[in-house]
């Protein structure tokens, strides 16, 4: 389909443009910028004015529970609720069930994302056989199937050597490897960030430690094994002044945060508040203000919404039993927005961050297949208006899982159009018109 | 905002005892003057006040109890309530929803009040905010967060011997970390406001940041207990060995345990309290257990005023009044 986007703000981070002008789409790619090619007649034409246009965001972590967990939601829906949120590529992790540790959950994942079509779904290999932490998953094999990285996910990979072992082994194959990094001794059955909160409410708590102590030695390994490292969920300021220590030092790595460690602490829990158990728990104000920090620095080049949709059941139990995790896809963008007008980062920086920066270590920005706007590029497009503001309700959720502390939140910031690969995947029909 | 407010009703009067947190010092102490009343319950002839005939109490607890529990149920009966046990064992691992649904179930049944005992912090809040609006929730302990019907029978012990709050010291020996009778007992003895509570353990049973919670934290049980007016002893659970806490029950009374000797430290007339079961030799001498400055059994016999009398506030509070008057 041919498409105009006319008179919209477009930012495109990856060759800095910003400014109002058109967009002319064919073939699913991105034609031309500004004026029309000779004899280009769209199909479509989508009044943008007022808006931002900007390429489609990229969320590198989001779990959509199939396969597996099909009560809770589906590939279909979850991806339906991303176009909604202007996402149009997620990763998946790898602690599926199946776990993708084998070419065929690949392709399953592939094939059910391509059927629905919202979304491009794509997938993190096991790291570990099982995410067990002892022998080595077939990295290459999931590699050529198309996983865009290794992965042990939120299981431990307790044994040092075997962590030693499993990050040569995708340096050789030039596979980066995503690190969740904690410590499960100290984490051992903790629910919440030893600090005020959890002495006060008797939750057994996460020490800052589990994360630090971790973080040094992914680290140490990283830079003695040369691997391609990305340190996931990043939850404090410490840990994050080691990443920037690191990077300072010379070792190329990259890191990200979900966005709701951005705003919440410990102190959101207040009497068991299930909504706020995630993992890594949320920490203290201080390392809300590190994060920040690290944002504006670039310490921190990627925001993600690690979205967990869960059922109602989930959270209904006491804070220790419930299940963590935060129903992340439809905050993302608002959430971003909001950091700029609490002036931490400038608007084209946050959009690079949902866009640019994951493609980059995606590996889809040089490619054009995602993450840029540039011509020629694919066109994954995200339209939205920076002025509107909404309250988050369960109705205003798309995800199956209405499992958010953010509920009630008045957000700026709503997407109207997505399109992905020139297709539109999600349009508000006031705003367009054929 | 609201939740703080979970244990409350709309005019401010106990609806559920979640927690002692965010009680106000009048509520601990009306909650102590009530109990007051019903202590002589226990000594006539016919032990029974019919306050709450015809009401239904459920005792829901699913982790083992006896003393709490057969303190709450004499506490229901003497007050002429119908009393339900529910047994739930601990091997059936009770998951929220369960948990849950069988509220539901047990809400059909036209009972009034849930006591309920669970593993995980928290549970008791869960409860709260679930049940029908006529039904009552009474956290009988909640995972390491709060038991506040022994906190408030132990300021009820510690009133009957010191009269006032204001210029006591004390202390609390033991395994803070796992404890939620310490958790309320500071909550209790801080809005009480007395002079000065100190908390006497190796750092492995202190939890992170406990200063927050107004205490000041010692390592030294001889300087921890000196002139201090009351001593609270902890229970010190088997299991603390295994999770590399304690090296031995031998190390910890030898450093840690109350004896005859140290507690000549501790003010002429402090008392030497414990919230039980007892392990003699580990928290404690027999000698201190059994010797003239040990309440402790009288704190099994107050448990049950003071449970009658949260009870009776909780289950008979008259209907709320029309506002406008």
């Amino acid at each position: 389909m041919r498409i105009s986007i006319q008179n919209g703000r477009v930012i495109n981070p990856a060759n800095n443009l910003d400014q109002v002008t058109d967009l002319h789409i064919a073939a699913g790619k991105v034609l031309a910028i500004g004026n029309a090619p000779e004899g280009f007649k769209p199909e479509r034409v989508i009044d943008a004015s007022q808006q931002v246009v900007c390429p489609g965001l990229i969320d590198i972590r989001a779990r959509l529970r199939e396969p597996g967990q099909e009560t809770k939601t589906t590939i279909a829906k979850e991806t339906l609720a991303a176009a909604h949120a202007g996402i149009t590529t997620l990763v998946c992790p790898p602690d599926t069930n199946p776990i993708i540790d084998t070419p065929a959950v690949v392709d399953l994942i592939h094939h059910r994302a391509e059927q629905a079509g919202y979304a491009r779904v794509l997938t993190l290999g096991a790291l570990t056989q099982d995410l067990e932490g002892t022998q080595l998953a077939e990295m290459y094999a999931l590699k050529k199937s198309g996983c865009v990285g290794a992965s042990n996910a939120l299981n431990p990979i307790k044994n040092t050597a075997v962590m030693r072992r499993a990050m040569e082994y995708a340096a050789s194959h030039d596979i980066i490897v995503y690190l969740h990094a904690e410590d499960p001794w100290l984490a051992n059955g903790g629910c919440a960030h030893e600090g005020a909160v959890s002495v006060r409410l008797g939750l057994p708590g996460i020490p800052e430690a589990a994360e630090t102590i971790a973080v040094a030695r992914e680290l140490q390994l990283t830079e003695q094994t040369g691997v391609r490292a990305h340190f996931c969920q990043l939850s404090s300021d410490r840990a994050v002044r080691k990443i920037a220590r690191a990077i300072h030092d010379g070792l190329s790595i990259t890191a990200d945060v979900a966005i709701h460690y951005l705003f919440l602490t410990e102190m959101d829990i207040g009497y068991f508040n299930t909504q706020c158990h995630v993992r890594p728990p949320l920490r203290t104000q201080r390392d809300r203000d590190g994060l920040r920090k690290a944002l504006a620095e670039g310490v921190i080049n990627i925001i993600c919404s690690d979205h967990q949709p869960h059922d109602d059941d989930a959270k209904l139990a006491p804070f220790p039993a419930s299940e963590p995790g935060i129903s992340g896809l439809e905050t993302l963008l608002p959430l971003t927005l909001r950091l700029v007008d609490e002036k931490v980062i400038g608007l084209s920086r946050a959009i690079a961050l949902l866009t640019q920066e994951p493609a980059r270590l995606l590996g889809l920005l040089e490619s054009g297949q995602g993450g840029t706007l540039a011509v020629g590029s694919r066109a994954d497009i995200c339209i939205f208006d920076p002025e509107q503001f909404w309250t988050l309700t369960p109705e205003t959720i798309n995800s199956e899982g209405i499992n958010t502390p953010f509920m009630g939140w008045d957000l700026k910031g709503r997407v109207t159009h997505t399109l992905m690969a020139g297709k539109v995947t999600y349009g508000n029909l006031h705003h367009t018109h054929d | 905002m609201k939740q703080q407010n979970l244990q409350l009703d709309e005019q401010g009067r106990l609806r559920h005892l979640l927690t002692i947190e965010g009680l106000k010092r009048q509520q601990i102490i009306d909650i102590l003057d009530t109990a007051e009343s019903f202590i002589s319950v226990g000594d006539q002839q016919v032990r029974k006040v019919p306050l709450l005939r015809g009401k239904t109490v459920v005792n829901l607890f699913f982790e083992a109890s006896t003393r709490t529990l057969t303190t709450f149920e004499l506490a229901a009966k003497r007050l002429s309530a119908d009393v339900l046990k529910v047994n739930v064992s601990t091997s059936s691992a009770v998951k929220g929803e369960s948990l849950l649904d069988m509220l539901r179930n047990l809400e059909a049944m036209q009972c009034d009040m849930f006591v309920v005992r669970h593993n995980d912090s928290g549970a008791a809040h869960l409860i709260a905010q679930h049940v029908a609006p006529h039904i009552s929730v009474l956290n009988a302990g909640d995972g390491r967060h709060a038991h506040p019907t022994q906190a408030l029978l132990d300021m009820f012990t510690i009133r009957r011997h010191k009269k006032e709050f204001a210029p006591l010291t004390v202390a609390i020996v033991g395994d803070i970390m796992h404890s939620r009778v310490a958790r309320s007992q500071i909550h209790a003895l801080t809005t009480l406001g007395i002079s000065e509570l100190r908390v006497i353990a190796p750092k492995t049973l202190i939890p992170a940041q406990v200063e927050s919670l107004g205490v000041h934290v010692f390592h030294d049980l001889k300087a921890g207990i000196k002139d201090a007016d009351v001593i609270i002893m902890l229970r010190l659970q088997k299991e603390r060995m295994l999770g590399a806490l304690l090296p031995s029950e031998q190390e910890y009374f030898r450093t840690f345990g109350l004896t005859e000797e140290k507690l000549k430290l501790a003010k002429p007339d402090a008392i030497v309290m414990h919230p039980g079961p007892i392990n003699r030799g580990v928290e404690m001498d027999s000698e201190v257990v059994d010797g003239p400055q040990s309440v402790i059994l009288e704190q099994v016999s107050n448990g049950i005023a003071v449970r009658m009398a949260v009870m009776s506030m909780v289950l008979g509070r008259p209907p709320a009044e029309e506002s406008g008057g």
